[in-house]
């Protein structure tokens, strides 16, 4: 069942209670070897900078799982998300020995039978890094 | 260069992939989720994009995995993946366009067991000019 904490109610345009995850390299290290995704560009700075990146980037399905567990959290679990999309429009740079702010929020963008779809929005340092990221939940 | 026949064809996965609760309770760890029954929406990128790539890395289908950029992602989940799980994984060239000297490839995979999609994933790719 759907926690409504944050949304007063379960209508459309009701906003859930943003939450901020922290993410820094020990995080990176560990999805890279959960996923098995252990691409440099999340890892080795010298690397990141000569593929002309500004820094580590977080992988964009670390930052996608986060948002997911936001998602899950607020929907009851992880059994309740039928859809879940986004597009990669910016980074999550994470410098070394620095921990960067993913801080989502969401908005109830539709309510169906049984279903319930969420706008969601991700940040980080202020910056915009999912595009278009919706996820359809059971009710 | 993507080889323009192989847009719309479907690509069967030789081998099933049976999923492990330790590597579900690995990946939950990792976004601190302690409930660990059913996969997190998004475990199932660890099977189906290594499927996909090994699927997909025939040369005559012309994809260069090499040189790939993650655009987008959406899932489709009919059904939970829970540990013991066992999968084929087919993986079909969905779209595909070229703009500024970059290709953009979307793959659709889908996760089956028997004869029932449990989940299906949809990977835009971009293969920088």
């Amino acid at each position: 069942m759907v926690n409504s904490g944050g949304a007063r109610m379960i209508e459309v345009g009701a906003a859930l209670a943003s939450h901020t995850f922290t993410i820094n390299r020990g995080l990176l290290k560990a999805y890279a070897d959960a996923s098995g995704d252990q691409n440099p560009i999340h890892q080795n700075e010298e690397f990141a900078l000569s593929v002309g990146l500004p820094n580590v980037i977080a992988h964009g399905m670390l930052t996608m799982a986060l948002v997911g567990k936001f998602v899950t959290d607020w929907a009851g679990g992880s059994s309740h998300v039928t859809h879940f999309g986004a597009r990669f429009i910016k980074p999550v740079i994470v410098p070394a020995n620095t921990d960067v702010d993913l801080t989502v929020s969401a908005v109830i963008s539709a309510v169906e039978d049984g279903t319930l779809t969420l706008d969601l929005t991700a940040t980080s340092a202020g910056v915009k890094v999912l595009g278009m990221a919706k996820a359809v939940v059971k009710k | 260069m993507l080889n323009p026949d192989s847009v719309g064809r479907t690509f069967e996965g030789a081998n099933s992939i049976t999923v492990t609760q330790s590597e579900i309770d690995a990946f939950c760890a990792v976004i601190g989720e302690t409930n660990t029954t059913v996969a997190p929406p998004t475990f199932s990128i660890r099977i189906s994009l290594e499927q996909s790539q090994s699927i997909l890395s025939d040369p005559s289908i012309g994809l260069d995995w090499t040189r790939l950029v993650h655009g987008d992602q959406k899932f489709e989940i009919f059904s939970p993946i829970k540990g013991g799980d066992t999968f084929t994984c087919s993986s079909t060239i969905e779209s595909y366009r070229v703009a500024a000297g970059n290709e953009i490839v979307t793959v659709r995979s889908d996760l089956k067991s028997g004869s029932e999609v449990a989940l299906s994933s949809w990977s835009t790719l971009v293969v920088r000019a």
